[in-house]
C-alpha cells in the first residue's frame, strides 16, 4: 500500500507540474492582439499590479458582482490556502517557526473550508441560475474537495492518524525513499483525493487559478493612445501592405 | 413594429426567473452571398463546415489570448448570471452570459480539451452538428458585445471576446449576419455605413449650413475634404441626417466655429462606425480603420478628433494606435506608424473625443454658454457601454463619466444621476449595440431595452427627467425607436452636444 500511494504521489505530483506549466506556457505565448483592458482601468503597470492584487487576494469583481457567491467562495480559498500552508509541516524539518505558528489557525480553517464549499454547493443546487449552467463536473469537483476536508477533519477530531509516521514517510518519498504510510482509511482517502486533485488540475477548471493572470481585461494597462501596443502576428499584416 | 408591446415594468431590485426557450428562433436575416462574398467570406454555409469552423476556432485560439484563457478559467460561479440587460430583458437562460459562452465552450471541449475529448457529458462537452450551428447563429445574435458581464467576472472573462470568435466562425463557414455585412460592404465601396456618395454628403451638409444659419444667422461651415485643415473629425454617418444625431454634429460645428478651428470631414472615411469589430474579423477591422489613416495622411491635419459615438470611440481609443498607428508612442523603427505620428501634434491626444476636446475649451474659458437654453430639460446620463468599458476620456479612469457629465453641468442647470447600479462601468447597453441595430431583431431590441427603461422610469418618476443624454449612435437610434414602445417621447433622447449646441453663446467675438 505505502509503495502505490508513493507511486501515486509522483505520478500525481508530475502530472500537475507538467501540465501546469504547459498550459501556462502556452497561455504566455499565446499573443493579445488588441488592447482589451476593463475600463476604467489603471494607466500604469503599478495600477495593474495593484488591480490584480486586490483581484486575487480580495476577488474585488467577484465582491460588485455577488455577496453570497463572494462571502462563500472568499472563505473556501482563504481557508485553503492557510490549510495548504499548515499542510508543509509535513514536508519540512525541522518545522519552519511561521508554519508552526499558523497550526492552530489552520485548523479552523479547515472547519471554515467545508463551510465555504457547502455554502458555494448550496447556491449551486438551489440557486435556480447557478443549478442551469451546473455540468456533473461543477458538483464532482465540490464534492470532492469537501470529502478532502471532511476526511482531514476526521484525522484531526474522530480517529487520530500518527502523523509522526505520516510525516516520515513524505520525509522519505522527498528522499525518493519509500517507508511506511499508516493504514488509516481516512488518511488514505484524503490522499487518493488530494493525488486526484493535483493530477486533474491542469485539465479542469481548476485552470481558473493561472488564468486569471493571464486575463487580458485585467492585466493590460490602459495606455492604448501612448503606446502603440502590436502582436507579432499583427505586425506582419503591416509589412505585407 | 405594431404587433411588439412592451414588456411590464418590475420593482427594482429585480431577480429574473428562467423561461428556457424564451428567445429560440433562427436569429438575425442571414448575410447573402453577394455581401459575404464582398467580404471574402464564402457565399452560402460550406459543405464541410464542420471542419472548418473547428479549424478556425483552433485558428483563433493561437491568436488571442482572451480566447483561449477565457474558455479554459471559467469556473460557473454564476457571477455574471443576472448581468445581461438581454437576459434580465428576455429571461431566457441561454442569454446569462456564462450560458452564451457555454454554446461554444462546449464545442471547444470536445475539440480541444482532454477532458471533453473522452469524458464529454461530464464536462458538458458536445460535438458541433447543424442545431448547434444555428444556436450559435441565434444566440451569439443576441448579444451587444457590451462587456458589462465582464466587469463582475472574477477571471474577468470578456463575452464580448467569445461572441466575436463565434460570430468569426459563422462568417467563415457562410453564415455571416446581413446587416453587419452589409453595411461594411457599403463602408469599402462608398465611404459610410450608410452608402451615402459624397456628392449626397456635400449637398446634405450644404443644406445642413442653410438650416444652421437660418436658426442663427451665422455661417456655420460644414466642411469636406479640405486639405490642410488641423482637424479632422470622425463621425458616425447618422449624425449627417439622423434624428437627434444631427442636432449633436451641429453642436461640434458650433464649438469649432466658436474657437475658430479649421476642420474638415473626409468623403473617404465620412464613417467612424467599425462594424468589422461587430463582426469580430481582425481583418474588417483592421481595413475599416486604415481608411482614416489614409484620409488623414492625404488632408495633411494635425488632429484627429472623433464624434459621439461608443462603439466607434472604442475602437479609435483602443484599437487605432495599433491597427493604423493613429495615436503616439510608436517606436522610431515602426515607419508604418512614424509616418502618422510625425504628422500629428502630440500636445494633444491622439485621437481625440469630441467630448475631451470641448470640455478643454470650456476649462480654457473659450466657451461661452446660456445655461438656461437647457432649463426646460431635466437631464440624466446614460453612459453608453463601449464607451463606459472600452475607453477613456482624459487622462484619469473614469474620464469617460466624469467629461461627458461636466459638459453637461457647464451647459445646463438641471442634473440628476440614475440608479448607481446602472450607470458609469455598471451602465445597461441600450439593447441595439453590437451589430443588433436591425428591424429583423425589433423584439429583442424592445426586450434588451427593459432594463434600462425600467431604471430611466424611475428617475422620471422621482426626479421628472425629460432628456437622457447619450453619446453614441447606436444608443440614440435604438432609443429613438424603441422609447415610443415604452411611452416615452422620442425626443427625449439626445447627444451631449445637442446640449451643447443649444446653450452655446455665438458671434459675440
Amino acid at each position: 500500500m505505502s509503495v502505490i500511494f508513493a507511486i501515486l504521489f509522483y505520478l500525481a505530483t508530475l502530472l500537475f507540474v507538467v501540465g501546469l506549466l504547459s498550459r501556462i506556457t502556452l497561455y504566455a505565448r499565446t499573443p493579445a492582439p488588441l488592447k482589451i483592458p476593463t475600463t476604467p482601468a489603471p494607466t500604469t503597470r503599478t495600477g495593474v499590479v495593484f488591480r490584480m492584487t486586490r483581484e486575487v487576494v480580495f476577488f474585488e469583481s467577484l465582491f460588485k458582482a455577488n455577496l453570497w457567491t463572494w462571502s462563500m467562495g472568499w472563505l473556501f480559498h482563504a481557508s485553503l490556502l492557510l490549510v495548504t500552508l499548515r499542510h508543509l509541516r509535513y514536508f519540512t524539518d525541522p518545522v519552519w517557526g511561521w508554519v508552526a505558528f499558523i497550526q492552530p489557525f489552520g485548523i479552523y480553517a479547515g472547519i471554515t473550508m467545508l463551510l465555504g464549499l457547502c455554502g458555494l454547493w448550496v447556491r449551486r443546487l438551489f440557486v435556480e441560475r447557478i443549478r442551469y449552467i451546473s455540468t456533473p463536473s461543477d458538483h464532482l469537483w465540490l464534492a470532492l474537495l469537501i470529502v478532502i476536508a471532511i476526511s482531514g477533519l476526521m484525522m484531526q477530531f474522530v480517529s487520530h492518524t500518527d502523523v509522526v509516521a505520516v510525516k516520515s514517510y513524505f520525509l522519505g518519498l522527498l528522499h525518493l525513499q519509500i517507508g511506511t504510510l499508516p493504514a488509516d482509511a481516512p488518511l488514505m482517502l484524503h490522499l487518493f483525493l488530494v493525488f486526484a486533485l493535483l493530477a486533474l488540475f491542469p485539465l479542469s477548471k481548476l485552470l481558473h487559478a493561472p488564468g486569471v493572470f493571464f486575463s487580458p481585461t485585467r492585466n493590460q494597462t490602459d495606455d492604448c493612445r501612448e503606446h502603440r501596443h502590436l502582436s507579432a502576428w499583427a505586425g506582419k499584416l503591416e509589412s505585407e501592405k | 413594429m405594431a404587433d411588439i408591446t412592451a414588456p411590464a415594468y418590475r420593482t427594482i431590485p429585480i431577480v429574473p426567473a428562467l423561461k428556457p426557450g424564451a428567445m429560440e428562433g433562427k436569429g438575425p436575416f442571414i448575410a447573402s452571398d453577394k455581401h459575404q462574398e464582398a467580404l471574402g467570406f464564402p457565399g452560402q454555409l460550406v459543405d464541410d463546415w464542420h471542419d472548418r469552423a473547428i479549424a478556425k476556432m483552433g485558428d483563433l485560439l493561437g491568436k488571442f489570448r482572451s480566447l483561449r484563457v477565457f474558455l479554459d478559467a471559467c469556473v460557473h460561479c454564476g457571477a455574471c448570471s443576472d448581468k445581461c440587460h438581454y437576459f434580465i430583458g428576455t429571461q431566457d437562460p441561454k442569454n446569462m452570459p456564462v450560458a452564451r459562452q457555454d454554446l461554444l465552450r462546449s464545442v471547444y471541449r470536445r475539440y480541444f480539451t482532454f477532458a471533453g475529448k473522452y469524458f464529454p457529458k461530464l464536462v458538458g462537452a458536445r460535438d458541433l452538428t447543424r442545431e448547434v450551428l444555428d444556436e450559435w447563429y441565434n444566440y451569439y445574435h443576441q448579444c451587444s458585445e457590451c462587456r458589462r458581464c465582464s466587469v463582475f467576472c472574477p477571471y474577468g472573462i470578456d463575452t464580448a471576446e467569445i461572441t466575436m470568435a463565434a460570430r468569426e466562425i459563422l462568417a467563415t463557414v457562410g453564415m455571416g449576419q446581413k446587416y453587419s455585412n452589409e453595411i461594411i460592404g457599403k463602408v469599402h465601396k462608398i465611404g459610410n455605413n450608410l452608402g451615402l456618395p459624397e456628392p449626397a454628403l456635400v449637398d446634405t451638409l450644404e443644406g445642413l449650413e442653410e438650416d444652421v444659419k437660418e436658426d442663427t444667422g451665422l455661417d456655420i461651415k460644414f466642411p469636406v475634404d479640405v486639405k490642410g485643415a488641423e482637424v479632422l473629425l470622425i463621425t458616425p454617418s447618422a449624425d449627417f441626417f439622423a434624428e437627434p444625431h444631427i442636432d449633436g454634429l451641429i453642436g461640434y460645428a458650433k464649438v469649432f466655429h466658436a474657437t475658430g478651428t479649421s476642420w474638415t470631414l473626409s468623403s473617404m472615411a465620412s464613417e467612424g462606425a467599425n462594424f468589422g469589430m461587430f463582426i469580430g474579423s481582425y481583418e474588417q477591422l483592421r481595413k475599416i480603420a486604415l481608411r482614416i489613416r489614409e484620409a488623414a495622411l492625404e488632408l495633411g491635419v494635425k488632429r484627429i478628433v472623433v464624434g459621439e459615438c461608443g462603439h466607434a470611440w472604442r475602437v479609435a481609443y483602443s484599437f487605432w494606435n495599433t491597427l493604423s498607428g493613429v495615436g503616439d508612442g510608436a517606436d522610431e523603427t515602426d515607419r508604418f506608424a512614424q509616418m502618422l505620428q510625425k504628422q500629428l501634434d502630440h500636445r494633444y491626444k491622439q485621437p481625440t473625443h469630441i467630448c475631451e476636446f470641448t470640455w478643454d475649451l470650456i476649462q480654457r474659458d473659450a466657451l461661452k454658454f446660456d445655461k438656461s437654453k437647457n432649463d426646460k430639460f431635466v437631464i440624466t446620463m446614460h453612459d453608453s457601454c463601449n464607451v463606459a468599458r472600452g475607453s477613456r476620456m482624459g487622462d484619469l479612469p473614469g474620464g469617460q463619466f466624469e467629461i461627458p457629465r461636466n459638459i453637461i453641468k457647464a451647459v445646463a442647470n438641471n442634473f440628476v444621476e440614475m440608479d448607481a447600479n446602472t450607470t458609469r462601468e455598471r451602465t445597461f447597453c441600450c439593447g441595439g449595440g453590437g451589430g443588433l441595430l436591425t428591424d429583423d431583431l425589433m423584439d429583442l431590441r424592445v426586450k434588451g431595452a427593459l432594463p434600462r427603461m425600467e431604471v430611466l422610469n424611475q428617475a422620471v418618476q422621482e426626479h421628472g427627467v425629460n432628456y437622457m443624454a447619450a453619446i453614441c449612435a447606436i444608443c440614440k437610434t435604438q432609443f429613438s425607436k424603441v422609447m415610443p414602445v415604452y411611452g416615452f417621447d422620442r425626443r427625449m433622447v439626445g447627444g451631449v452636444h445637442q446640449l451643447v449646441s443649444n446653450a452655446i453663446i455665438l458671434g459675440d467675438k
